[in-house]
């Protein structure tokens, strides 16, 4: 009897052990397309970029293991460039998120024409870059429009992109393309927040700063991740915008992490391009743990 | 109160409008000013683009001059591009094929990619997931060199095929859709496995009508993102004329903006139409139909 008790269970065990080997190999097959390629034009090119960041250089393979890093931390360039970026996306990130919300949450108001001004927000994404690029010169130019008005205003006549305020041009460039789609995604996530638990809070009498924070902002904090994500990736992809507004070497202030990066490529100085590429990764790797981490919190919050 | 609420809806109505122009300016710009004549553009703007003036003669006007209507309605820009020098509809067509089998592709790739992430998980698959996140935030300067090398090991340097399978295998859909796919309840994936279908089966027949909407808006994505891309071709592609437009257009100069935004309107096109055509989906693949959880 327990003979074949031990008998049954191990069969278990072992069709248990089975299960999971076919599982791992069904979704090895799924997964193996999309790795196969990851693998060769993405991860393999980002082994030889910290190959490179840990040799003296491409001509002598000898390991020099941090000098290339210690090399780019102590560089005057490098500094400022990762200075800007970093101030950059800590401010227009943040920017990108809550004006998008706060678009959404305007919408949302059941306003007249709703659906036509959804369109208006999303038709920058439509706007090819080099025509973006003219009209922003247009806009901010020493003659330029933003001027004209502030002349009108009594205000100063500022040359934006060669002042202490040329952030601002870039940072209103990205809010301007990336605000729309932000708030597609918020306001579809506002949609999903259940209607009988707003009503609830209705009857019982709950002010619409409480329901926004205490029901809308539970309900919504897995799409402020997201969005958080993908404007930080968009927020590295504006560098397109301000190297073709002001070149390989910009006033100080707009001197980003990608401009280092493109001048070691020009100068052929792939040691400094590399360690730049890695601390940048690193950084990355860091930022994106703690928004998982967050999000594994908050995120089992929600549904449970 | 009801007096209170209507007038705070007006004033909502008005910021919302306010917002909606600046938005849309510079979209309108571009179109109005593309039916410009070349001598109108230069006397708007030559104090900006010193050189678009071309001759001495024309007149130049002191401050910038933001016009939306044109003084003339022309299409002599229209022609100067595209009937004199057809080299840019050749350009055109390289952005055509170049974009259109990266879209296919990526977002094919990606759909069978997202559902291995989807369905099983693991602590490899996500570290595998993680990396691509980490991946797909690195910027493209970080990866020049050495994409330059594996695509001239792989022989591909100076094709399209160097520009294509990069694209093809982009982690960003796979990203985007794996977080769409999860939210696909369980129990509908339990109960058509229970029915005996295979994983394949489930993929086709269950997981990819869930996210219809979604696989459209994310190829609506990935192509206006490569409609206008410009580094990788200039390092990848050095062939001018295997070029797509966007490099050109990217490195047009101060003397041909009249000329630039007659291409930038031209190029706006499918875009346009990909919007019009999809818009809802757009907002419905992120909404996605169903129990949704968060």
């Amino acid at each position: 009897m327990k003979k074949a008790k031990n008998a049954k269970s191990s069969v278990s065990a072992r069709s248990a052990k089975s299960v999971k080997r076919l599982d791992t190999l069904k979704s090895a097959c799924f997964l193996g397309p999309s790795l196969l390629g990851v693998a060769l034009f993405f991860i393999l090119p980002f082994g030889v970029v910290v190959y490179y960041s840990l040799i003296k250089s491409p001509i002598d393979h000898s390991f020099v293991f941090l000098d290339n890093f210690v090399r780019v931390i102590n560089n005057a360039s490098f500094q400022i460039a990762a200075k800007n970026t970093a101030m950059f996306s800590s401010i227009a990130v943040p920017l990108a998120v809550i004006l998008a919300l706060m678009l959404a949450l305007m919408l949302e108001c059941r306003i007249p024409l709703k659906s036509q001004f959804r369109t208006f927000f999303l038709s920058p994404m439509m706007v090819p870059i080099a025509s973006i690029v003219l009209i922003w010169q247009v806009l901010f130019h020493q003659n330029g429009v933003i001027n004209e008005i502030l002349s009108l205003l009594g205000g100063g006549n500022i040359d934006w992109l060669n002042s202490k305020y040329s952030q601002v041009v870039v940072i209103s460039l990205f809010l301007w393309k990336n605000l729309g789609y932000n708030m597609i995604l918020f306001m579809s996530a506002l949609s999903n927040v259940p209607a009988e638990l707003l009503e609830v809070a209705d009857v019982e009498g709950a002010k619409s700063a409480y329901k926004f924070f205490a029901i809308k902002l539970r309900y919504l904090s897995p799409t402020v991740l997201f969005v958080t994500i993908l404007s930080l990736i968009n927020s590295f992809k504006v560098f397109r915008e301000v190297y073709l507004l002001s070149g390989s070497y910009p006033y100080e202030s707009l001197y980003m992490l990608q401009h280092f990066m493109n001048n070691m490529f020009n100068s052929v100085d792939y040691q400094k391009l590399s360690a730049a590429a890695v601390l940048l990764a690193i950084v990355m790797i860091l930022i994106i743990a703690i928004l998982f981490f967050i999000e594994d919190r908050f995120g089992k919050d929600v549904e449970g | 109160m009801k007096k209170k609420r209507y007038f705070s809806r007006t004033g909502l109505f008005i910021l919302s409008a306010a917002f909606a122009i600046i938005f849309l300016l510079p979209t309108v710009l571009t179109i109005t000013n593309s039916f410009m004549e070349q001598s109108e553009i230069s006397s708007n703007y030559g104090v900006i683009f010193e050189n678009a003036s071309g001759s001495s003669s024309t007149y130049v006007s002191k401050s910038v001059n933001l016009k939306f209507i044109p003084e003339k309605v022309s299409l002599s820009q229209y022609i100067t591009t595209f009937i004199k020098s057809p080299e840019y509809l050749l350009k055109y067509w390289n952005s055509i094929i170049l974009v259109v089998p990266i879209v296919l592709l990526q977002v094919g790739v990606a759909a069978v990619a997202a559902y291995g992430f989807s369905r099983w998980r693991g602590k490899v698959r996500s570290g595998i997931f993680f990396a691509y996140v980490i991946l797909m935030l690195m910027p493209y300067q970080v990866t020049l060199v050495p994409n330059y090398l594996v695509s001239d090991w792989l022989g591909i340097l100076n094709t399209r095929w160097a520009i294509i399978f990069p694209g093809a295998f982009a982690p960003f859909s796979v990203f985007l859709l794996t977080k769409f796919m999860r939210r696909i309840p369980a129990s509908l994936i339990e109960a058509a496995r229970l029915d005996g279908a295979g994983e394949w089966h489930i993929f086709t027949r269950i997981c990819l009508p869930q996210c219809r909407a979604a696989l459209y808006s994310i190829a609506i994505l990935v192509f206006i993102d490569y409609w206008n891309m410009v580094e990788q071709p200039l390092i990848l592609l050095n062939d001018a004329t295997k070029q797509p437009l966007s490099v050109y257009l990217s490195q047009i100069n101060a003397s041909e903006i009249g000329i630039a935004f007659a291409i930038a309107t031209v190029y706006m096109i499918p875009s346009l139409l990909l919007f019009l055509h999809g818009e809802e989906y757009l907002v419905e693949g992120i909404a996605y139909s169903g129990s949704v959880k968060g």
